[in-house]
């Protein structure tokens, strides 16, 4: 019956509390800020690209768990990557959550939200990061 | 006449089928009463056809059916007549067609008056009222407790306002709306009053007539009725001015390929087939709720919102929202926990058999006047007993030893 602590691991309570990337970039070049209207959480996502990598990122994430917790994996290893990575990335994570897919590659921590795939109304707490740090990305292409 | 917890519980076929759940999201959808289920079923079983239409006996049956839950929902609010009650589609279609109809007979410059408490559903058709039309929409502020602040009536209600449109309820803090401070501003300068009671009416019958106002709202779904019908009631000779809102079948008098003309109000403003076996539904509902003792479910109602509220002061850290004084608020109880997003707490409250809601609760100017962005609601509706208020203090303790 308390299957919810299936949900709330470790994992994802240290990553959350961890806020990897938590902040803001002196020179963003790209910016976006999310929300997610059912629950109000809310992402503002900078990235600095460089020679078309992510040479930053960082975010202020206000709301659940979840987001938190994405927003600090975004924090932790976007860096580095470029669009079509975390194209990529985001989709799996999608798939991951709706269709069973398996974790995305490269991304193992990302496994945390597994749990999740239960809780269909959680699945836009888990991508709106992700969301985000792609509207960024665009932006930054402007 | 009196009834006790257990006994109103079995009566929800929903709650009787799941005894573990301790419903707490009245606020939102309360749980549907078992005669009018029935009602519904009956209805479509034995009357289904279209209303205003046929002259054959299961058509005269339908609508015969149709016309006496208008007469038992006028009855509920205590109006005049029959004829001012409306059926639609739900609180927000009501407060859209009074947004559109009566909105339409103001002019740029006139005044609505609003307040920062609103549900979105009473907020949004009024700001859109704005950009149509050039209507000045006002607002009345929010006191640190969530009620409104009735200091600001004098500047805002005067010559150049039309209307005041007010919640009755407010669906976060619970705090009741002073109606009669309002209506007595409105009618010295003319005014109408229009209040959204979509939160009042799961606390008992109306009387629009005592309460004084112009135009009531209400949904079915949040008083034991059936969920796509609502009610808008409206003053006879306010109705009969108004234009139509949606256009369709049913609601005119004679149309030429040149113009058409409104049939009379209440069918002026049910455009196409209405929502008929709801309506019988809803009907049930409030003939249910008419035999009541509500004296009775209110002190219960209020007991157990006193339970909970002392309960959730002991919390560490956790911030009540809403009014003070207990008789000041319907039992809606919304709360911050900090650190604890309404989502994860809602999340794990549901683990332990608990439905509660967090979020916005569609009204985010008011949370932003409270210096809150979101927040978790429990709402008590007649149903509920000590169990459920025990079983939530429990659950949060569980919250707050899994996600600390
Ligand atoms: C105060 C208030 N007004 C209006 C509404 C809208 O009701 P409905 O969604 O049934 O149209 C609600 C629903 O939550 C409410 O609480």
């Amino acid at each position: 019956m308390n299957d919810s602590n299936a949900l709330y691991q470790d994992a994802i309570k240290q990553f959350a509390q961890a806020a990897h990337g938590h902040g803001q970039l002196a020179a963003a070049t790209g910016e976006a800020k999310l929300d997610n209207p059912l629950c109000g959480d809310r992402v503002r996502m900078q990235v600095e690209v460089a020679s078309g990598h992510i040479a930053a990122v960082a975010h202020e994430t206000k709301g659940c768990l979840l987001c938190r917790a994405a927003a600090s994996a975004i924090g932790a290893r976007a860096v580095g990557q470029d669009e079509a990575a975390i194209e990529s990335v985001a989709t799996a994570l999608e798939n991951m959550l709706k269709n069973e897919t398996p974790v995305p590659a490269g991304w193992p921590e990302l496994s945390m939200f597994e749990p999740a795939r239960a809780y269909p109304s959680r699945h836009r707490c888990v991508l709106l990061p992700f969301r985000a740090l792609l509207a960024a990305l665009t932006e930054s292409r402007r | 006449m009196s009834a006790t917890p257990a006994s109103l519980r079995d009566e929800f076929p929903l709650l009787a089928a799941t005894p573990q759940l301790h419903y707490l999201d009245s606020a939102a959808t309360s749980q549907i009463h078992r005669m009018a289920l029935d009602a519904v079923v009956r209805h479509e079983t034995t009357r289904r056809a279209n209303v205003s239409r046929g002259t054959y006996r299961l058509a005269e049956a339908a609508d015969l059916a149709y016309e006496q839950a208008r007469q038992t929902a006028a009855r509920f609010l205590n109006a005049t007549s029959a004829d001012e009650v409306i059926f639609t589609s739900g609180a927000t279609a009501s407060l859209n067609l009074v947004a559109h109809a009566f909105g339409g007979t103001l002019k740029a410059g006139d005044r609505v008056v609003i307040s920062l408490a609103e549900h979105h559903s009473n907020f949004v058709p009024w700001q859109m009222l704005r950009e149509r039309t050039g209507i000045e929409l006002a607002l009345i502020p929010v006191t640190t407790s969530g009620q409104l602040d009735l200091t600001s009536l004098p500047e805002l209600i005067d010559s150049k306002c039309r209307l005041v449109a007010v919640t009755q309820c407010s669906n976060v803090t619970g705090a009741w709306t002073d109606v009669a401070t309002l209506v007595a501003a409105a009618r010295k300068v003319g005014a109408k009053v229009l209040l959204d009671g979509a939160q009042a009416v799961q606390h008992g019958p109306q009387d629009v007539r005592a309460l004084g106002i112009d135009f009531y709202a209400f949904s079915g779904h949040k008083c034991f009725g059936p969920g796509g019908v609502g009610v808008l009631w409206g003053r006879g000779e306010l109705l009969a001015a108004m234009p139509p809102f949606l256009a369709g079948g049913g609601m005119i008098s004679e149309v030429t390929p040149q113009a058409t003309t409104w049939a009379t109000p209440p069918q002026r403003f049910e455009a196409g087939t209405p929502p008929i076996a709801q309506a019988v539904g809803l009907a049930a509902a409030l003939e249910w709720m008419m035999s009541l003792d509500w004296p009775q479910i209110h002190a219960r109602e209020a007991r157990l919102c006193e339970r909970l509220i002392e309960g959730l002061l002991r919390i560490p850290g956790l911030r009540l929202l809403g009014p003070e004084a207990q008789e000041a608020r319907a039992p809606i109880v919304s709360f911050e926990i900090p650190g604890l997003h309404p989502h994860d707490i809602c999340q794990v409250l549901d683990a332990h058999q608990l439905a509660l809601r967090g979020g916005h609760h569609c009204a985010q100017p008011l949370l932003a006047a409270l210096g809150a962005e979101v927040c978790t609601r429990a709402s008590i509706a007649l149903y509920n007993d000590e169990a459920d208020i025990a079983a939530l203090l429990d659950g949060l303790g569980f919250v707050l030893r899994e996600l600390a």
